[in-house]
């Protein structure tokens, strides 16, 4: 048994090593070493939470078991995941966060004693308020990541689900948790205490059904950010400084991100999270579409482009992700660079289903990561670039964002593929994107269509080269 | 007058969300995926919470609606430790500069 002093230290000095662990991602080569910084905090502060509860009775045994039980699933995961269905894995370990603050939370307050906290029916106050919080915003995150779960994953289809009345009933059941936490903690009473975990869950639930496939990325750092904020609430509940400095960390965290992904889009935190984006337009757009002539080829004629050109910049995007191309891609460039043509590769913010997505998996194909360019890096040099390589990208690369002011997506910053001698977009039909607007880029006159699978397409471009 | 300590945990809460706001400005976009597998395993040390939760039963008594949910909360946020640290191991050791020797 230690002392709560020497605790409360070794507490802080996790919470130290967790924003070390943050520290190192500030590039690739610091980014190992991070890790490992956050894996000794975790260590440190489990075996310090064993130390100053100081029963190693029956009960431990069992804690030791549930955690075997829990890492070898998460080892298990973590090893067979492939990498491009990671946005559902960290949708799926955001709600296992929440999940796990709204159990601590009712544990602690069926039985406030084991943490100090007064006795049943008279918590303290300040503890209650927290744990409230902690429990409420828990249950959110949980709702709210199953869904984008299954939104992810396609169990759930990804177009928004709108009904009447919709915002109203949402902004009253938010106030209902405000005034549900306010009559728990006058009443202590246990039944407010789930009510108040249902409706949680419930909101959770509704907040998120709304928003659309394409706007995960923000869904996903937003829920980040909220399963930060629970452990924090949690962490107040327990004074316990590790969890309190992690909360705030996560929190802010994923608050920065969603920020990054709504300016990728251009588009107001609320905008997004109200939702129904791209639910509403697609019908009017496709009825008055005027049928325009498109330039179509084959990879034949696409790899004697690419071989006449100097230089190349590939624009990847989550049509890649979903044909498994990222390896086709790779070997494609590779013979690309044996032609002594320069290669490189430019990521919109907002590409792929979640931030850094698409790096990730160019990561996973062994494409060096100083080859790859953030847009601001990238965009001046589409102007001296021979060939645009568009694969699975749209509405990131549609001029009309920065043409038409009536267009849904203005003023949303894009890569300048159309500056390009000529470019090359895979894409399976013609169809609109996410947005539910036409490309204009498929029409320009140095636009060259290949219709096909991305990944058979640049199978078959490697072939001809 | 003495200081109520809950002052001193909200000056840690608000400092460190100024921490956190710097540090994760400087993430270099390319790993902010790494960044967000990272934060989840980070803030499941809620498993002290659970620990504690779990431990809540007496020698006669190991389980009791407190410790069931304490431990349940343990495995799930044991999941989320392997899983999350794992997985971001995983993708850093990915992450490789170009080959000097071509």
């Amino acid at each position: 048994m230690i002392s709560a002093n020497l605790s409360a230290i070794f507490y802080l000095i996790s919470g130290v090593l967790f924003i070390l662990a943050l520290r190192g991602l500030s590039s690739p080569e610091t980014s190992r070493q991070g890790n490992l910084f956050g894996i000794l905090g975790m260590i440190i502060a489990i075996t310090v939470t064993f130390l100053s509860i100081g029963n190693f009775s029956t009960g431990f045994i069992f804690v030791l078991i549930f955690i075997l039980i829990g890492g070898s699933i998460g080892a298990f995961i973590a090893y067979r995941i492939p990498m491009t269905a990671m946005p559902e894995l960290v949708a799926g370990f955001h709600s296992l966060v929440g999940l796990a603050a709204v159990f601590v939370a009712i544990s602690a307050f069926v039985n406030p004693e084991a943490f100090n906290l007064g006795v049943r029916g008279d918590i303290k106050l300040g503890s209650l308020i927290e744990m409230s919080i902690g429990a409420a915003v828990g249950a959110i995150t949980f709702s709210g990541s199953i869904i984008a779960f299954l939104k992810l994953q396609g169990i759930m289809s990804g177009s928004p689900i709108v009904f009447k009345g919709q915002h109203p009933l949402n902004a009253i059941i938010l106030i209902s948790i405000i005034i549900l936490i306010y009559l728990l903690c006058a009443s202590q009473s246990s039944n407010l205490f789930w009510i108040l975990l249902a409706v949680s869950f419930l909101i959770g639930f509704l907040l998120i059904i709304p928003i659309g496939g394409a706007d995960m990325p923000v869904v996903i750092s937003m829920l980040n950010s909220y399963s930060g904020w629970a452990a924090a609430g949690i962490g107040f509940t327990l004074e316990n400084t590790a969890l309190i400095i992690t909360g705030a960390l996560v929190g802010s965290s994923g608050a920065i991100l969603s920020y990054i992904m709504c300016k990728g889009m251009n588009r107001s935190f609320f905008n997004v999270i109200l939702g129904g984006f791209g639910a509403t337009d697609s019908s009017t757009s496709s009825a008055n579409k005027e049928q325009r002539p498109v330039k179509s080829g084959n990879a034949d004629d696409a790899a004697f482009l690419m071989k006449n050109a100097s230089s190349v910049i590939i624009v990847p995007g989550y049509g890649m992700a979903v044909a498994q191309a990222q390896h086709a891609l790779r070997e494609m460039v590779d013979t690309l660079k044996k032609n002594d043509i320069k290669v490189s590769y430019a990521i919109h913010p907002v590409a792929g289903r979640m931030p850094g997505h698409m790096n990730v998996l160019l990561a996973e194909a062994n494409v060096p990561y100083d080859e790859v360019f953030e847009l601001e890096e990238i965009n001046n040099d589409f102007a001296n670039a021979d060939v645009a390589f568009v694969i699975g990208a749209n509405d990131v690369t549609n001029p009309v964002a920065k043409t038409d002011p009536q267009s849904p997506i203005y003023g949303m910053p894009v890569l300048d593929v159309e500056k390009c001698k000529s470019v090359l977009f895979v894409k399976r039909s013609l169809s609109p994107g996410y947005a539910g607007i036409d490309n204009d880029l498929f029409y320009k006159e140095n636009t060259l269509m290949l219709f096909a699978d991305a990944k058979k397409m640049t199978e078959d471009i490697t072939k001809n080269l | 007058m003495e200081i109520d300590p809950l002052i001193f945990r909200l000056s840690i809460f608000i400092l460190s969300i100024f921490v956190g706001y710097y540090v994760v400005w400087s993430v270099t976009p390319s790993l902010h995926t790494p960044l967000m597998s990272v934060t989840n395993a980070i803030s499941s040390v809620i498993i002290v919470g659970a620990i504690i939760a779990g431990l809540s039963g007496n020698s006669e008594s190991i389980f009791n609606t407190s410790s069931i949910f304490g431990f349940l909360a343990i495995a799930l946020a044991a999941i989320n430790i392997f899983g999350g640290f794992l997985v971001t191991q995983r993708m850093l050791a990915m992450y490789k500069k170009k080959k000097k020797d071509k």
